[in-house]
C-alpha cells in the first residue's frame, strides 16, 4: 500500500492532521503516517511580503531519502504564498511525490471573525483531498462541489463535500489501473522536478 | 478539451517561474519555463504556445516587451501577459500598445489570474473549434476532388483561396462535368461563409414558375398549389452562398429578377408584398458561352456584367491531360472503398486507354468510367481489360461484330442508346454511366431522338 507521509512545519493542530486519514484512505487508497514535526525553512519567510513561499516548502519535503511509493504532505499555520500570486491555499506538484497545505486562511479568525474550529477542519479535508488529488494526476474540476474544483476563496472551498465528483473518483481509478500510482512513476516524477 | 494549451513562463527568477507553472499545471494546462528571452524565442520556434507569461524585466539584453514583439513575430495570434513587479503607467501603455493582451502586476489575487488565463483560453477554444470546423469543411471540398497538378488549375486554386474571403459575385465556366460546382464549394467552404449555409439550384431543372418560387419563395395562394407559405433558395442561404447552376437557361423575367436581387439584396416572395433583406453570395455557373448569348440578345447584359465580377474558367479534361492518372487513381481509391471492390491502381495499358481518350463528359465521365470498371474488374488492379468499353472497336474485334454500313452516325447513336436503356429498364443513370457520358448528355440525345422511356 502506498503512503501518505504528513510533516507539519511549525505546530499544526494535531485535531486536523487525524482528521484526514480516513478522506485520504477513501479517496486515494492511500495510507496515512505522521512523520515528526519540522521548522519552517527560514529561506521561506519573505519579509517584504510577511508571508512564507510555498514553493521552498515543497522543495524541503523533497529533500532527503524515502521510500519509493511515499507521497509526502507538509502542512503548515502560516500563510503561504507564491512570488505571482497573493497567497494560496496549497501548492502540488501535479503527478508528483509532493503537496503542501496551509491551514492559516482557513479560519474566519484570518478575516477578523471569530474561530470556527469545525469549519477549518471541513475545509482543511478539501483542501488536502484536492493537493493530494493533484500528485496523483489529476487536475482542476469544473464541479463545484468536488474537492478538486479550482478555489480563490474560503467560501468556494465551502461548497465543497469530502468525497470526489464521479468523474474524479473515475479518473483516480484510471491512473491506478494504469500504473501511475506506482513507485516507479513516482520516484520518475520527483527526480525531474 | 481533447488537446490541451500550453503555456511558457518566462522569468529570470527560478522560484517565480517554476511556482507559477506548478500551478498552472494544476489548472491542466501543459506548461514550459524558460528563464529568458532568447531561450523563449528559440521555444516558440519549436512550439506553438497559447499563450506567454512574459516578466517585464530581464536580464540580458532582450526584455519582456522585445521578447513579445518577437514572439508575435512568430505567431501573431499567440496571448502575452506581461508580468511586472512594480505599476508603471508608462510602461503598461507600451507593453499593451506593443500588442500584450494584458499586463499583471504582480503578485496579484488567484482568482485574477485564474479568470484572466480562463477568458483567454475560452477564447482559443472557440477559435479553435472554427479552425476545425473550417478545415474539415475545407479538406472535404477544398482538396476533395478538385485534385489537380496541372498548373491553370493550381491557378484556380489560388484564386478560389483569394476570392473566398471576398463577398463578390462568382461566375464559373466551364463544359460539363469539370466540377463547377466542386469549385463553388471550396469557395465557400474556404472562406469566412463557411459555417452558413451553402445552397445549390439548377436552373435548367424547372420550369419558370417553379424556378421563381424555388429561389424567391412564395406566399400562401400565390398559386395554384402554393397552399402553403415556402421559403426561398436566396432566403435559405442567408448569410451564406447560394450556388446558381446553368445560368445560362434562364428566363428573361427571372433574369431581370435575379437582377434586381444582386443589385439590391432584397427580394419579394412570389405573391407576396413584405420587402426580405438578404446576405447572400452568388456563384453562378454555366456551359453555355455567355458572351455570345449577350451578342445574341438572349441573355441581360446588365446581369452578366452583374455576375461576371471574378470569372473562372475551368478547362476541359482533354487540355489537362496530365491530371487524369491523379484523378484515375483518386477515384480508385474513393469509388473502390465505397463499392467495397479490393482494387488498389491502374495497369500501365490500362491508364494508356484513359490517356488516350477525348473525356468529353469530363471529370464526371472519368468518374463514371472509373466506376464502371471496378464493378466488372475481377483481380486487384484495373486493367486495359476493364476499359474495354471505352474502346469499341476493339470490343468489336474481339466479339465478331462490325459496324452497320448502312445507317447515319445518328441512327447508330439512337439504336445504341435505345439498346442501353432497354437493358438498363429505363434507368438514365445506369444508362449514361455504361455509355460513358453524363445524364444530361444522355437526356438531351433522349430528347433529341424523341426516345420513349
Ligand atoms: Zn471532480
Ligand atoms: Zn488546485
Amino acid at each position: 500500500m502506498n503512503r501518505l507521509l504528513v510533516v507539519s512545519f511549525g505546530p499544526v493542530s494535531p485535531d486536523l492532521l487525524d482528521a484526514i486519514a480516513d478522506p485520504v484512505w477513501r479517496s486515494y487508497d492511500l495510507e496515512v503516517h505522521r512523520r515528526a514535526e519540522r521548522p519552517i525553512p527560514a529561506d521561506a519567510w519573505d519579509a517584504k511580503r510577511q508571508q512564507h513561499g510555498s514553493e521552498v516548502l515543497l522543495r524541503t519535503l523533497l529533500v532527503g531519502a524515502r521510500d519509493p511509493g511515499d507521497r509526502l504532505l507538509g502542512v503548515t499555520a502560516v500563510d503561504l504564498c507564491i512570488p505571482m500570486l497573493s497567497f494560496v491555499f496549497g501548492q502540488a506538484q501535479l503527478k508528483g511525490a509532493a503537496a503542501v497545505v496551509s491551514t492559516a486562511r482557513l479560519d474566519p479568525s484570518f478575516y477578523g471573525l471569530s474561530s470556527r474550529p469545525d469549519l477549518v477542519r471541513r475545509r482543511f479535508i478539501a483542501e488536502v483531498i484536492h493537493e493530494v488529488g493533484h500528485t496523483v494526476g489529476l487536475v482542476h474540476c469544473a464541479e463545484r462541489s468536488c474537492p478538486m474544483s479550482l478555489a480563490t476563496a474560503v467560501e468556494a472551498i465551502d461548497q465543497k463535500g469530502e468525497e470526489l465528483c464521479d468523474g474524479c473518483t473515475a479518473l483516480v481509478h484510471d491512473f491506478k489501473a494504469a500504473g501511475s500510482l506506482t513507485a516507479e512513476t513516482l520516484r520518475r516524477s520527483s527526480r525531474s522536478q | 478539451m481533447n488537446t490541451k494549451w500550453e503555456i511558457l513562463v518566462v522569468d529570470d527568477e527560478e522560484i517565480m517561474r517554476d511556482s507559477m507553472a506548478a500551478w498552472l499545471r494544476e489548472d491542466g494546462y501543459l506548461v514550459d519555463t524558460v528563464s529568458c528571452g532568447r531561450e523563449a524565442i528559440g521555444r516558440a520556434r519549436e512550439k506553438d504556445y497559447a499563450l506567454y507569461f512574459i516578466d517585464l524585466k530581464m536580464p540580458g539584453g532582450i526584455d519582456g516587451i522585445e521578447t513579445m514583439l518577437e514572439v508575435h513575430k512568430l505567431h501573431p495570434e499567440a496571448s502575452v501577459i506581461i508580468i511586472t513587479a512594480y505599476a508603471t503607467v508608462d510602461t503598461a501603455i507600451a507593453a499593451m500598445k506593443e500588442g500584450a493582451q494584458e499586463y499583471v502586476v504582480k503578485p496579484c489575487h488567484p482568482q485574477e489570474i485564474s479568470l484572466l488565463v480562463s477568458r483567454i483560453i475560452k477564447v482559443k477554444n472557440l477559435q479553435r473549434e472554427n479552425t476545425i470546423l473550417r478545415q474539415k469543411l475545407a479538406r472535404q471540398y477544398h482538396v476533395h476532388d478538385i485534385l489537380s497538378k496541372n498548373s491553370r488549375m493550381h491557378q484556380i486554386l489560388d484564386l478560389i483561396r483569394e476570392v473566398s474571403g471576398l463577398k463578390s459575385t462568382v461566375l464559373i465556366q466551364g463544359e460539363s462535368g469539370t466540377g463547377k460546382e466542386l469549385v463553388a464549394r471550396a469557395i465557400h467552404f474556404s472562406g469566412d461563409r463557411a459555417g452558413k449555409p451553402f445552397i445549390g439550384v439548377s436552373c435548367a431543372a424547372l420550369a419558370e414558375t417553379l424556378l421563381e418560387s424555388e429561389l424567391f419563395g412564395h406566399e400562401k395562394g400565390s398559386f395554384t398549389g402554393a397552399t402553403s407559405q415556402k421559403k426561398g433558395k436566396f432566403e435559405m442561404a442567408n448569410g451564406g452562398t447560394i450556388f446558381l447552376d446553368e445560368i445560362g437557361d434562364i428566363s428573361p423575367k427571372l433574369q431581370m429578377d435575379l437582377l434586381r436581387v444582386l443589385q439590391e439584396r432584397r427580394l419579394y416572395r412570389v405573391g407576396g408584398s413584405d420587402e426580405l433583406e438578404v446576405d447572400v453570395r452568388v456563384i453562378a455557373a454555366t456551359n453555355r458561352d455567355l458572351p455570345k448569348a449577350v451578342q445574341a440578345g438572349t441573355f441581360r447584359d446588365d446581369l452578366y456584367y452583374r455576375l461576371n465580377v471574378i470569372t473562372i474558367t475551368i478547362p476541359p479534361l482533354r487540355d489537362r491531360r496530365d491530371d487524369i492518372p491523379l484523378l484515375a487513381q483518386h477515384f480508385v481509391q474513393r469509388l473502390s472503398h465505397e463499392l467495397g471492390r479490393p482494387v488498389t491502381g491502374i495497369s500501365e495499358e490500362g491508364l494508356r486507354i484513359l490517356l488516350e481518350r477525348d473525356w468529353p463528359g469530363n471529370v464526371r465521365e472519368l468518374e463514371n468510367a472509373i466506376e464502371r470498371a471496378l464493378v466488372t474488374c475481377r483481380g486487384t488492379t484495373l486493367t486495359a481489360e476493364d476499359f474495354q468499353f471505352l474502346v469499341p472497336h476493339e470490343a468489336a474485334a474481339t466479339s465478331g461484330w462490325q459496324p452497320p454500313t448502312d445507317l447515319t452516325l445518328d441512327e447508330v447513336e439512337r439504336s445504341v442508346i435505345t439498346a442501353m436503356l432497354g437493358r438498363t429498364r429505363g434507368n438514365v443513370k445506369e444508362a449514361a454511366s455504361l455509355l460513358g457520358i453524363d445524364r444530361s448528355t444522355l437526356y438531351d440525345r433522349i430528347k433529341k431522338y424523341g426516345i420513349p422511356r
